[in-house]
C-alpha cells in the first residue's frame, strides 16, 4: 500500500454562506502537490457539490480527501436524514430541496449526477434516519 | 475575448480585480442555478448570473473561471468581493438583463460551451 496523504475537513451545517470553504482549502492543498488542473477541478467540483448537499440536507458532516499514488479518494460522511431512493436521487432534475434552497442557486437536482459525472467511481451508502456516506475516486491517468 | 472587451460590450463597471481585465476568456455560461454551471466544464470561462451570494464565487472558483458578470444591476456583497479578491476573479456588474448580456457576447463571437459528457 503506497503512502497516503489525508486532508480532513469538518463541514459546518449551519451556515450556507460558508459552504464550499472545505472544497476551497482542499483545492489549494492539491495545487501545492502539483496535481494537474483538470484532475483538481474534477475533485473540487465533486467535493463542492457534496459539501453543498451536506449543508442543505444533513446539517453538515465530514469530508476526507485521500491522495494515493494512482487516484484521489473523497469520502463524505453525514448523520443526516439519509436518502430514501438512491436511484431516483441520481436522476438529473430530481430534488427534494426547498424553494428557499433553489432561490440560493442550488436544488436543481444536479448535485449527485454532477458528482458522478466528474469522478471515475462513486458509491453511496445511506440509511434513512442514520446518514449517508459517499465515496468517490478520481484516477490519475 | 479579453475581459476588457466584455466590460466594454456590456458597459459594465469593474467591482474588483481590475488588473485581470487583460486576461482572455474562451467561453461563457449564463445561469442563476449553480449546479447547472457546475455541469459544464471549461476553464477560462466567464459566468453571467443574476444570483448574489457567496456560492456564486465558490462555484466560479471550483470551475477555474476568471470572470463573473452580475446582470440586472446586481451588486455583490463585501464578503463576495473578498472571496473574489482571494481567487483573482474579476467581478463586473452591468445594467443589462441576462438575455441581452448573453446575446451581446454571443453575437460578438464568445460562444457557449458543451456540457461535458458523462
Amino acid at each position: 500500500m503506497p503512502d497516503v496523504l489525508n486532508f480532513h475537513f469538518e463541514v459546518d451545517g449551519d451556515d450556507f454562506k460558508s459552504a464550499g470553504h472545505a472544497s476551497f482549502i482542499c483545492k489549494k492543498n492539491l495545487r501545492q502537490l502539483g496535481i494537474s488542473p483538470e484532475i483538481i477541478r474534477r475533485v473540487s467540483i465533486a467535493m463542492y457539490e457534496g459539501e453543498i448537499n451536506m449543508v442543505i440536507h444533513a446539517r453538515g458532516g465530514s469530508a476526507d480527501v485521500n491522495v494515493y499514488e494512482d487516484c484521489i479518494e473523497i469520502i463524505l460522511a453525514d448523520k443526516g436524514p439519509g436518502i430514501k431512493n438512491i436511484k431516483q436521487a441520481m436522476q438529473e432534475g430530481y430534488s427534494t430541496a426547498t424553494d428557499n434552497i433553489r432561490s440560493l442557486g442550488f436544488g436543481a437536482g444536479m448535485g449527485l449526477p454532477n458528482m458522478k459525472r466528474y469522478t471515475d467511481y462513486m458509491d453511496i451508502k445511506s440509511t434513512v434516519g442514520e446518514g449517508t456516506t459517499i465515496t468517490m475516486k478520481v484516477n490519475f491517468e | 475575448m479579453k475581459i476588457s472587451a466584455i466590460k466594454d460590450l456590456l458597459e459594465a463597471d469593474v467591482v474588483c480585480n481590475e488588473e485581470g481585465l487583460n486576461r482572455h476568456v474562451y467561453s461563457a455560461c449564463g445561469s442563476d442555478m449553480m449546479s447547472d454551471v457546475l455541469a459544464f466544464v471549461k476553464d477560462q470561462a466567464v459566468l453571467l448570473t443574476g444570483l448574489v451570494n457567496s456560492q456564486v464565487i465558490r462555484t466560479a472558483e471550483m470551475m477555474d473561471m476568471n470572470c463573473i458578470v452580475f446582470v440586472r444591476s446586481k451588486v455583490p456583497t463585501a464578503e463576495m468581493i473578498e472571496l473574489a479578491k482571494d481567487s483573482g476573479i474579476v467581478l463586473l456588474t452591468t445594467t443589462k438583463r441576462m438575455y441581452e448580456a448573453c446575446g451581446i457576447l454571443f453575437s460578438n463571437g464568445l460562444v457557449s460551451n458543451r456540457v461535458k459528457d458523462a
